[in-house]
């Protein structure tokens, strides 16, 4: 069917509000007697606090509330925004007397102004009892180190050795596998500590409404999580809370997590009026999430034709503190890297996931794949070079085809069995040649093109993710239709910057056929609008995008039965949406959707024409890319510059190739900001040594290469108007594809990211001896 | 103590204690289209014009410029009336999350006051400082490109 709306590039329906400086984000508003509420933290990576004396900060004018252990609920939950029942351990309070990271809660005070708050909180004498403390997973699960959770929490693997979790997959025999390759790799890779860094940082309001209700305004990726969790830690019910989510700076899973919405809450509870909090950048860095670091090692083998007749993955996932997302992060760094090569029969995944005394990682763009594929992608390469294959070839070989399955797919899903899945749309074989082109890559790989002391090196990767969370995510939306032929489209889904709500109104001006202008889009609000389990997972386009489009064919048939009546006919089959009008091909007759709500209003039959629908999947349609990187490396300094970067991806039907580019673009600008310079230095004792952008470098304007986003449309069966995800793939290939262009460049491989001058020099000397 | 200011051509008078950074004083005022949170002068969402030189707002002590004229991006244009630039960074998807996008529109704008025809090198670094998490800068740069056409063309 011709397509109307999608495919097009409607403009982002916010966009304007947000460049024109609408007051639109969570603290842009003002209330009248606000108190500011400001975290005191620990110094210590692991203490027990004995005694904290907070009469003094009381006593400063202005003060209304010190908030410690001692006063709030000790309600065990965990942060991790994920839906019922979380496979996250419950291993959190608002509070603890029991610190575990530089940058563990304390205390928090509520006063009239920020400087009011900072001050009481110098005046909060506490006593701590210093344990030792353990920072390196390896040694976390050796008996004698420091139990971290000794109160052994809910959804804990094995407290006692700090383990959160732990997994292990098989399917054939992998010992076997590798018993009949003729050549086998094993490579290990570390990832490191990264912070999302949403230009917004964590911000929210409460207020009682008129009725005594809690208001919660916060900048979260999942309003109706937060609504759940909140009244589990306060002890009330979901119906005393209303979650708003304004416009989100930014969150790329950071704002997956109940950080201060909790706080906020109960300091409105307790004292009856608005509560803010809002996080600096600093408290961003050492106390909101990080990126899981993990050490995983891959060994691959393969027969001499290319086939790999075995693979075997073991991650270790270092989870800090707290267990937020350690399993399900772990679970993906497996199931959405091992199918993708699903032509070896014989595959293993473990994964160990453990406490440490550092910060707390949770959910971060990419969610364990951008780990997993890492590692997974430059054994690939090393693969392909023992056998003398050019690493287009080894994977053209080994790839995953629409049609075919992997049994990982069932064997793992998020910390739990997974579903049964086979490939219903695929272009691997196109993105590989496209991308291969764009880039010159026959032409450049093993040239090792010098200038002085510059090397050029071109390398590639390639990736799969997943759509949405099989059998578990589910999003809905209602519609209602309006006399001048617009709709209202309420849906519980979380746009944060995506342009999630104008993919939402193309989809159902496509349904409709009508201008997505006429399609008005109310997002999650938990008063107001259905359910949804929010941004994550690459889930906005799919799981939400399709609870709109059910509703909106549900809202088509109200229409049509309507315009049927009006056209005194016998039954509406061939009638066609199109530009606000319905037709009857078979007549020639048309009435306009505008005619039909003012005949449903006011004429016959009267009644308001509105639907109501959901979408939980049983799939999670993976989107595939090729990643292709020139690089220029200088042997005398060690630095590695990108010059050109083509990211070829198939994610089904392209709804707004504009925002589609976007989401491509700003994953891989992230992607390479943490492949070569963003990561967390911490001093001995735990603390983050670098909590800002001085120090810990994000890319900027003058560090990006030439980008070029390669879009291969594919019809996904299952997802909205053949529709699938595209915002969390293209992280997962700069650390993989730079890796493998410096080794094309240098004959370098380091065992770690970033790749940061000085071990680009210390591997070069390495090599030279 | 007082200050006064012009204000996307308005005066302004703020009782401010002495110590404040202009960017609180902005916020406090109701100027929430100016952002911010890094404070320390290297995120760049707090860019504002000062005498018509883009100046990160977190850095400048509000007392210290008493009397200054400055520009907020609603001084460029509003909803209704959007500016070249403002219309620019809407059709060329150059706003996404949109935190970073008021300030780095003034950057760009500062630029094409002094450079009408710059080159891309020169639109990069003019932006530098505008940190922007979400869109990888590329579509930023093709906006301000062709902001520069509607700009010529008189739209
Ligand atoms: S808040 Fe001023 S530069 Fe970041
Ligand atoms: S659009 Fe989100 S930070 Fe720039």
């Amino acid at each position: 069917m011709e397509k109307q709306v999608i495919g097009k590039n409607v403009e982002k329906i916010d966009a304007l509000a947000l460049a024109t400086g609408q007051p639109v984000y969570a603290d842009d508003i003002k209330l009248p007697n606000t108190l500011h509420i400001k975290f005191l933290y620990s110094p210590h990576a692991n203490a027990i606090i004995e005694d904290i004396d907070t009469t003094e900060a009381e006593k400063l004018p202005g003060v209304h509330m010190v908030l410690t252990y001692k006063n709030t609920p000790q309600v065990y939950h965990t942060t991790a925004g994920q839906g019922w029942p979380e496979p996250s351990p419950y291993d959190t309070c608002m509070f603890n007397q029991h610190v575990r990271f530089v940058g563990d809660r304390v205390a928090a005070v509520a006063a009239e102004s920020e400087e009011i708050a900072l001050e009481a909180l110098k005046l909060i004498k506490v006593k701590y009892n210093v344990l030792p403390a353990v920072f390196d997973p390896e040694e976390a699960m050796k008996e004698g180190a420091p139990i971290i959770h000794e109160e052994n929490p809910q959804g804990t693997y094995d407290a006692k050795r700090n383990l959160v979790a732990h997994i292990e997959v098989k399917a054939g025999d992998v010992e076997k596998g590798f018993e009949e390759a003729d050549v086998v790799v094993e490579h290990t890779f570390e990832t490191q500590f990264a912070q999302h860094c949403p230009i917004e940082t964590h911000a929210t309001i409460s207020y009682l409404d008129e009725n005594g209700r809690i208001v919660i305004r916060s900048s979260t990726q999942v309003p109706f999580h937060v609504r759940r969790i909140v009244a589990q830690v306060l002890g009330i019910p979901v119906s005393q809370i209303r979650v708003i989510k304004p416009r989100i700076g930014g969150g790329f899973g950071s704002k997956q997590e109940i950080i201060l919405e909790e706080v906020c809450a109960f300091v409105t509870m307790k004292t009856g009026r608005p509560a803010r909090a809002v996080y600096t950048r600093e408290e961003e860095f050492i106390s909101s999430r990080t990126r899981h670091p993990m050490k995983i090692t891959v060994k691959i083998g393969a027969k001499k034709d290319g086939r790999f007749t075995a693979i075997k993955m073991y991650a270790l996932s270092n989870t800090g503190a707290y267990g937020t997302h350690g399993l399900t992060v772990a679970s993906n760094t497996g199931s959405k890297t091992l199918p993708l090569y699903n032509k070896a029969p014989n595959v293993e995944f473990v994964a160990d996931v453990v406490y440490t005394n550092l910060p707390v990682p949770g959910a971060y763009r990419g969610y364990g794949a951008t780990q997993g594929y890492a590692c997974l992608e430059q054994t690939v390469d090393m693969v392909a070079e023992k056998l003398g294959l050019d690493p287009i070839a080894i994977r053209k070989i080994n790839h995953i085809r629409k049609g075919e399955t992997s049994p990982i797919f069932e064997a793992l899903g998020e910390g739990r069995e997974g579903v049964v899945q086979y490939i219903e749309s695929e272009a691997v074989d196109k993105l590989l040649e496209l991308g291969a082109k764009e880039i010159g890559f026959y032409e450049k790989w093993g040239k090792k093109v010098r200038n002085g002391s510059k090397v050029r090196g071109v390398g590639m990767s390639l990736h799969m993710q997943g759509s949405g969370i099989p059998k578990i995510d589910m999003g809905s939306a209602s519609i209602k239709l309006n006399e001048d032929g617009s709709v209202n489209v309420l849906y519980g889904g979380t746009d944060i910057g995506t342009g999630l709500d104008t993919v939402v109104a193309q989809i159902v001006g496509e349904v409709l056929g009508i201008d997505p202008k006429k399609v008005i889009v109310y997002p999650s609000d938990t008063d107001i609008t259905p359910f949804d389990k929010g941004a994550y997972a690459s889930s906005g386009t799919f799981i939400s995008g399709s609870a709109v489009y059910n509703t909106a064919l549900k809202l088509r048939d109200q229409i049509l039965e309507v315009a049927k009546d009006m056209f005194g006919e016998q039954d509406s089959k061939d009638y066609i949406l199109k530009d606000g009008f319905v037709i009857s091909p078979r007549s020639g007759k048309r009435v306009s959707l505008s005619e039909i709500a003012y005949d449903t209003f006011y004429v016959k039959k009267q009644k308001q024409i509105m639907a109501v629908g959901s979408f939980v999947s049983e799939s999670s349609p993976p989107p595939f890319a090729a990643h292709f990187v020139e690089i220029e490396v200088d042997e005398e300094t060690g630095v590695i510059t990108p010059i050109k970067y083509v990211a070829a991806v198939d994610c089904g039907v392209v709804i707004n190739p504009e925002l589609t580019k976007g989401q491509i673009i700003g994953a891989i600008v992230n992607g390479i900001g943490y492949a070569l310079t963003e990561e967390y230095k911490f001093g001995e004792n735990g603390k983050v040594l670098n909590p800002n952008f001085m120090e810990y470098r994000i890319p900027s304007s003058r560090d990006i290469p030439e980008i070029v986003p390669i879009l291969v449309e594919t019809y996904e069966p299952t997802g909205p108007l053949g529709a699938k995800s595209v915002s969390e793939i293209n992280i997962n290939g700069p650390i993989p594809a730079i890796g493998n262009a410096l080794y094309d460049a240098l004959g370098i491989r380091l065992g770690s990211s970033p790749y940061t001058p000085d071990k680009v020099l210390k591997a070069l000397k390495e090599k030279r001896k | 103590m007082k200050v006064h200011y012009k204000i996307n051509g308005k005066d302004y008078e703020f009782d401010i204690h002495p110590g404040k950074v202009l960017l609180d004083v902005l916020r406090e005022n109701g100027f929430t289209e100016v952002k911010g949170n890094c404070y320390m002068g290297t995120c760049g969402a707090c860019t504002v014009l000062i005498n018509g030189t883009p100046k990160t707002s977190c850095t400048v002590l509000a007392a210290q410029i008493n009397g200054a004229e400055i520009t907020t991006v609603k001084g460029l244009g509003d909803i209704l009336n959007p500016h070249p630039l403002q219309k620019a960074f809407v059709e060329k998807g150059a706003v996404q999350c949109g935190y970073c996008t008021p300030g780095t529109i003034l950057a760009a704008y500062a630029l094409l006051k002094e450079n009408p025809n710059p080159t891309d090198e020169d639109i990069k670094k003019a932006i530098d400082g505008n940190l922007c998490r979400c869109t990888g800068y590329v579509q930023q740069v093709e906006a301000i490109k062709y902001a520069i056409t509607l700009l010529k063309e008189g739209k």
